[in-house]
């Protein structure tokens, strides 16, 4: 019981240390690859090839000054981005980035808390973190806030709805709400040579789930609730010194968490394929589950960003248009047709 | 694309064609090669950009033989817009005959505007290549005779293509 409490700290500790450097680095990733398509270099001066240059924003935004606007509702303008961030963080509790493993006699679950119903905490925590963004913006007693927060909860609800009718297509398919069992699900092989990963079993709801990823990470195409033509920032416009870097990091830590699920339940999560077939001992093989997480992870994020720096805005009645007319009945006709072809298997 | 290009509505797309995914597929594409194309940044301290002889650096006045070419006749600080130069004549026994005792540029007035280099008929006042000006105060930024003169080595591309340009 003891040594289970001591595991449970250990990975609770490198959890929070590991995502938050990743969001860091992921800060840095973006600004360095944007600069590369632009024909720029981007940061390359604090440190080696410019690596430490997030870091140092981010000890900048620590001591700067914070300032509340004398209009403002203090102690919701307080709480709002701590909800931010908690939210961003905690959904990354439940991803699973490696298969069990024998530590010290004990079978160690390379994921923070294995709850029984991983998908559903995921989207109930995710769904939570539209009072972060609607409370700053109305606290802030600012329009334009105020404006950005009204925007991104209704885009956030639209889009919440079809990301979760994506993910019905995958229940039935595994069978399973744990996502370490979605995870072994995808590890058999179809036909004897494809892996068994949803995006190929699901292809449509790989689609529908990455566009909703985008909307409610409020990440380029689908951005408006921070739009600066329109905006000025948004809902962080009132936003100073740490809260506001609250804001920043925890809109980076969606976007870690919204890949690592994507690769969780649809590219596989820790599976490389054939692995297993290489003869390598369990130590060697679970190293090298992890690093294909982070693999897959990587290449996840920076499909992100390039897709950031491709394509342009939607208009507000675009957005609506895609989340009610096209992604919903898309992803009821999925769930419908994904039904019929598991009925007739059986 | 203009006038002869065929216009193209939004009922005449295909189903495919609406859905967004040709356009964003060619846009990621456009992207993704972007990426790996030489960049055009320079990295100042370390490479610096080395400017066309058309480019309008600092004003210098021409040193030819060990003495300044002018003959402060005045014309550039007539000509000056933003009333930067100022010169003071004086007599020589060399055959130009006058010279300037003092020639001042204030640096925080100067425009680059080339106007100076222009009107100038002896050819003694040109647009270095130059473009580095730092001071630290209002005194400071007024260059006098000593850093003004420039060799014609010095400004051998500028002084060449004014030959073929004016």
């Amino acid at each position: 019981m003891e040594s289970l409490l001591l595991i449970s700290l250990i990975k609770f500790v490198a959890y929070v240390a590991i995502v938050i450097m990743s969001v860091i680095m992921l800060v840095y990733a973006e600004r360095r690859v944007s600069a590369f398509i632009q024909n720029r270099l981007g940061p390359n001066r604090v440190g080696p090839w410019g690596l430490f240059q997030a870091p140092v924003d981010v000890t900048k935004l620590l001591f700067k000054e914070d300032i509340v606007p004398k209009n403002a509702y203090k102690p919701v303008h307080d709480l709002a981005p701590i909800i931010s961030i908690a939210v961003a963080l905690s959904t990354f509790a439940v991803v699973p980035f490696g298969n069990t493993i024998e530590l010290f006699g004990n079978q160690v679950k390379l994921m923070i808390a294995d709850v029984n119903v991983g998908i559903l905490y995921l989207l109930s925590i995710t769904s939570l973190g539209v009072y972060g963004v609607t409370l700053a913006g109305w606290s802030s007693n600012n329009k334009y806030s105020l404006l950005g927060g009204l925007r991104s909860s209704a885009q956030l609800i639209s889009y919440e709805l079809s990301m979760g009718l994506s993910i019905i297509g995958v229940l039935m398919v595994c069978g399973t709400l744990r996502l370490d069992q979605i995870v072994l699900h995808q590890t058999t092989y179809l036909g004897g040579w494809l892996p068994a990963w949803n995006i190929f079993l699901q292809p449509v709801a790989f689609i529908t789930f990455f566009i909703a990823a985008f909307a409610e990470t409020n990440r380029l195409p689908f951005d408006l609730p921070e739009a600066e033509p329109e905006l000025v920032g948004g809902y962080h416009t009132e936003y100073t010194g740490l809260k506001f870097g609250l804001f920043f990091l925890a809109e980076y830590a969606n976007m870690f968490t919204a890949g690592a699920v994507i690769t969780t339940l649809f590219l596989g999560g820790w599976h490389l394929p054939y692995a297993e077939n290489l003869g390598l001992s369990p130590t060697m093989l679970s190293v090298l589950q992890v690093l294909t997480f982070c693999v897959k992870l990587v290449l996840v994020e920076l499909f992100f960003i390039v897709v950031r720096w491709t394509i342009p805005r939607f208009r507000y009645d675009q957005l609506m248009n895609i989340g009610w007319k096209v992604m919903l009945p898309l992803t009821l006709a999925n769930v419908l047709v994904t039904g019929a072809v598991i009925l007739m298997i059986h | 694309m203009g006038s002869t290009g065929k216009i193209i509505r939004k009922k005449d797309l295909t189903i495919w064609q609406k859905s967004y995914i040709p356009e964003i597929v060619k846009g990621l594409r456009q992207t993704i090669t972007e990426m790996f194309k030489p960049k055009f940044t320079i990295q100042y301290p370390e490479e610096r950009f080395k400017p066309q002889p058309s480019f309008r650096g600092r004003p210098v006045l021409v040193r030819e033989n060990e003495v300044e070419r002018c003959v402060a006749c005045g014309l550039c600080s007539r000509v000056c817009p933003a009333l930067a130069i100022e010169v003071q004549a004086s007599e020589t026994e060399l055959e130009k005959e006058r010279y300037p005792i003092k020639f001042e540029i204030n640096m925080v007035r100067c425009i680059f505007c080339g106007f100076c280099e222009e009107v100038c008929p002896e050819e003694a006042i040109v647009m270095s290549s130059e473009y580095e000006l730092v001071f630290s105060s209002q005194e400071e930024a007024v260059f006098g005779k000593d850093k003004l003169l420039m060799t014609t080595e010095r400004l051998k591309d500028r002084l060449e293509f004014l030959r073929q340009n004016r």
